[in-house]
């Protein structure tokens, strides 16, 4: 590990002239996947979009050292980091495998993006048998899986997702995370997860934001939060 | 029945340009939520410049080449300098800009090019193909051609990446730009799209309803009642709806009512068939979520 | 009564009283202009409730327009009715067209609807000359009315007595339209026009509403159109076509959507924004006469770029901007 790859400090996000996020400060190590946690609105998806450009930001924004605070969307898209975000955002009306290319629009190795097809059909096998299907007819949690594959065939070095787990059926949550941390601890693609389902994320997660109210409340090593038991019972709520 | 046959088949030769011209208004509307009014100027304007070019001395061909070349980054950077300003104003605010490009456009080639009306070459001349009775050479050519520039911007779009990421960025700009996508630039490459196969449009036109300023104005009209048949949303039923307005065009004029009132004729045409079928004969039917 | 209510009245007032006053102060083409802009100013607030406040996009309100002026100039011509007759007449018949007009309206989504009535735009001039048409309508030359002079023997001339006529008309319109619209009915086409779905299941019945705003809008471009038929004289098929309807569309969106204070500034700019950009292509010496159409397209382009919301939007935000800056 060495140091972090995406570092965080005093982000502040705007809807219009709204201000959601008040200073937040965290980071993710890189190889290592951060959780951020907290109540519905507290401002989780915020700072996913915030980091992601979609949303006015201010702050200091640093992807392995560099300042991306102010760059668009899509340059920071190509820089390598993969925001899957709440809703899955795939393309309802194109197939299974044009979403699949559009994950790797911006790069030209022919057989290296072959490899990644390879390899993201192998984790969900349940996507090539769909290839030439419009990704509007997938179930919510094939669209889930189409999402992350679609992130992954980025080649990401951070991969962002917001609430995977939002919508979908406990086993396929399950097999969900069980794939997302193989690909942090096989590829080592760092990872920042956003959860209301806080057991889960603490499992995959080394490092835990709690978010309340735009503000980080707790923040430390997973272990911690999980053990602290004040601090379950009061946000986490077991 | 010959004569029948014959007003199908010219009919055939305009529908081609309206079908092209559907398909321009469909590609823009698809990726903005906008009907580029100012279309059928575009592609005047254009025509007008391919008319210089042959007027001093190019060959036909190149001259085509030139001014679909031209007209491409023309429309880029029209989408990128007018239109793209008022992409976070009010729908209307950017309709009042079209009209704007409207008057700028035919103003422009008025005074630049005057008012009396020209002939245009077309590449097509001589006799009729195959000995036939029902189409002029002009006639089958410009079918021809229409459906080339179908079938290549259909491949355009299927086949290629850039394709795949316009056809993305039209559909969902947010999840395109997470992929990289640069959707400001996919816009104004679709404004570019436009404009060329519109340039095209207009000189395959310009031999059937000769050259003047106001020459697209009902061509215009046409191309929307194609799309608006076709369904706005689905560029192959718009054009469809272009080859199927310009046979129906002919038809009417011819056996019931006469040129005076065609243009009424595409009134009714649209208001029929949205009463009928709202999104037309292929768009999708939208379902709107509470 | 709020502290802008009452600042509004007395803008209004003034502006009224000012408009009274102006045919003592002007003469001849300056008082048909004058006219002109009263007439514009109807059209424009019945456009307003249609598209501003309601939200259906008309680009064919030149038609009812037509409707209206054939209509005033027909019963004037051909039937011998007095012309302040005619007028409530032709725009009842407008009503009844628009109102009609509505139902198929209600099936279209915004964009459709928009197609449909620009080609409605594009077909009445063509329809207007027919042929089969001509007994009524005088085909291609159109129809002449003689311009009635001041009634009960006032003491006013022919341009005078017009144009306070349709001062008359633009007062009562205008008083109309807003009551209209701060009225529960304002409400119900606001509510329709942003959130169709919640106001139905609301109680609103959006059909009736709609169809009946599409009406009443048909009314006012009515009445404009009879006034202009007495106003210049004369109806012929070519002065309502399209570059009509789209300069109402000009006029409500230059003056700012839903806002009926905004069509007085929205009828100033086409009736002389035009004019002024011949003036201005003049300058351009010889050829200049495709300019004038260049310049206007220019300006309008500039004009929505400073004023996206109109006049009256920007007057609304820089008056917000005083506001907060500056209010105790």
């Amino acid at each position: 590990m060495s140091g972090p790859i995406l570092e965080v400090k005093n982000l502040a996000a705007f809807y219009g002239p709204i201000q959601a996020l008040f200073g937040l400060d965290f980071e993710v190590e890189d190889g290592g996947v951060t959780a951020l946690l907290g109540a519905n609105g507290a401002g989780k998806t915020t700072a996913l979009r915030a980091l992601s450009g979609l949303v006015r930001r201010e702050g200091e924004i640093r992807l392995r050292g560099m300042p991306i605070g102010a760059l668009s969307t899509e340059a920071i898209a190509r820089l390598g980091v993969a925001h899957v975000p709440d809703g899955r955002g795939t393309f309802t009306d194109l197939t299974v495998e044009e979403n699949l290319r559009l994950g790797a629009y911006v790069r030209s190795e022919r057989a290296e993006i072959r490899k990644d097809f390879d390899r993201v059909f192998s984790y969900f096998p349940r996507l090539a048998e769909r290839r030439r299907q419009q990704a509007g007819t997938l179930s919510g949690g094939e669209q889930q899986m189409l999402a992350i594959s679609r992130a992954l065939l980025m080649r990401p070095s951070l991969l962002m997702l917001d609430e995977p787990s939002f919508g979908l059926a406990p086993l396929v949550v399950e097999e969900i995370f069980r794939i997302l941390a193989a690909i942090n601890r096989d590829e080592g693609v760092s990872m920042l997860i956003v959860e209301q389902n806080a057991s889960l994320a603490l499992d995959l997660a080394d490092r835990a934001v709690l978010i309340e109210t735009g503000r980080a409340a707790i923040s430390g090593p997973s272990q911690a939060l999980r053990a602290d038991d004040a601090v379950r019972r009061a946000y986490l709520g077991y | 029945m010959s004569e029948f046959l014959h007003q199908l088949a010219s009919g055939l030769a305009l529908g081609g340009v309206y079908a092209i011209l559907a398909l321009a208004l469909v590609m823009i509307y698809q990726a903005t939520q906008l009907v580029n009014f100012a279309q059928g100027e575009m592609a005047m304007f254009s025509t007008y410049f391919a008319w210089k070019l042959m007027d001093s001395g190019w060959p036909y061909w190149r001259a085509f080449a030139a001014t679909v070349v031209v007209s491409f980054f023309g429309g880029l950077i029209i989408e990128r300098v007018v239109v793209r300003p008022f992409a976070k104003a009010p729908v209307l605010a950017s309709i009042i800009v079209f009209i704007g490009l409207v008057l700028i456009f035919n103003a422009l080639a008025g005074w630049l090019y005057g008012y009396s009306i020209q002939e245009f070459e077309s590449p097509f001349s001589g006799r009729p193909w195959f000995g036939n009775v029902y189409m002029s050479a002009h006639e089958s050519g410009a079918v021809v051609v229409s459906l080339c520039v179908l079938a290549l911007v259909y491949g355009f779009f299927r086949f290629t990446p850039l394709g795949l990421a316009m056809r993305a960025a039209a559909q969902n700009p947010t999840s395109s730009r997470l992929v990289g996508i640069r959707v400001g630039w996919m816009l104004a490459i679709g404004w570019g799209l436009a404009a060329a196969i519109g340039a095209v449009a207009g000189m395959m036109a310009a031999p059937i309803v000769y050259l003047d300023p106001n020459m697209m104005g009902g061509v215009l009209l046409y191309a929307f009642a194609g799309a608006v048949l076709g369904g706005i949303d689905n560029p192959f039923g718009a054009a469809f709806g272009g080859f199927a307005v310009g046979v129906l065009e002919n038809l009417v004029g011819a056996y019931v009512v006469g040129d005076e009132v065609k243009l009424s004729v595409a009134l009714a045409i649209i208001v029929g068939v949205l009463v009928w079928r709202p999104s037309g004969l292929f768009g999708r039917r939208l379902v709107a979520r509470v | 009564m709020t502290e802008r209510n009452a600042l509004g009245r007395v803008v209004t007032l003034a502006v009224f009283a000012g408009a009274l006053a102006f045919p003592f102060l002007a003469s001849g083409y300056r008082l048909y202009q004058g006219a002109q802009v009263l007439i514009d100013v109807i059209a424009l607030l019945g456009l307003n409730l249609l598209t501003g406040f309601n939200g259906q996009i008309s680009l064919g309100h030149g038609a009812f327009f037509a409707i209206g002026a054939y209509g005033a100039a027909i019963l004037v011509v051909k039937l011998g009715l007095p012309y302040w007759l005619a007028i409530p007449i032709a725009s009842a018949v407008c009503f009844g067209a628009g109102f009609l007009f509505g139902f198929p309206a209600l099936r279209f989504g915004g964009l459709y609807l928009a197609l449909a009535t620009f080609a409605l735009a594009v077909a009445t001039p063509q329809l207007l000359s027919y042929n089969g048409f001509n007994a009524f309508t005088g085909g291609s030359q159109g129809l002449t009315l003689t311009r009635p002079g001041a009634p009960f023997g006032l003491l006013l001339s022919g341009d005078q007595w017009l144009y306070l006529f349709c001062l008359l008309w633009t007062a009562a319109l205008y008083w109309a339209a807003t009551n209209l619209v701060r009225g529960r009915v304002g409400r119900a086409l606001i509510a329709i026009r942003d959130q169709p779905i919640a106001a139905e299941s609301m109680g609103v019945n959006a059909a009736l509403y709609k169809t009946t705003c599409f009406g009443v809008s048909a009314l006012y471009a009515g009445v404009a159109g009879g006034l202009s038929a007495i106003v210049v004289g004369f109806v012929s098929p070519e002065s309502f076509g399209l570059p009509l309807s789209l300069s109402f569309l000009v006029g409500i969106v230059v003056g700012g959507l839903a806002s009926l204070g905004g069509a007085l500034f929205g009828a100033l700019f086409i009736e002389f924004v035009p004019n002024l950009a011949a003036q201005l292509s003049v300058n351009f010496g010889e050829s200049a006469m495709a300019l004038p159409g260049a310049i206007y397209g220019v300006l309008l382009i500039l004009v929505m770029a400073v004023m996206p919301t109109g006049v009256a939007g920007a007057m609304r935000a820089a008056l917000g901007f005083v506001r907060r800056n500056f209010a105790a």
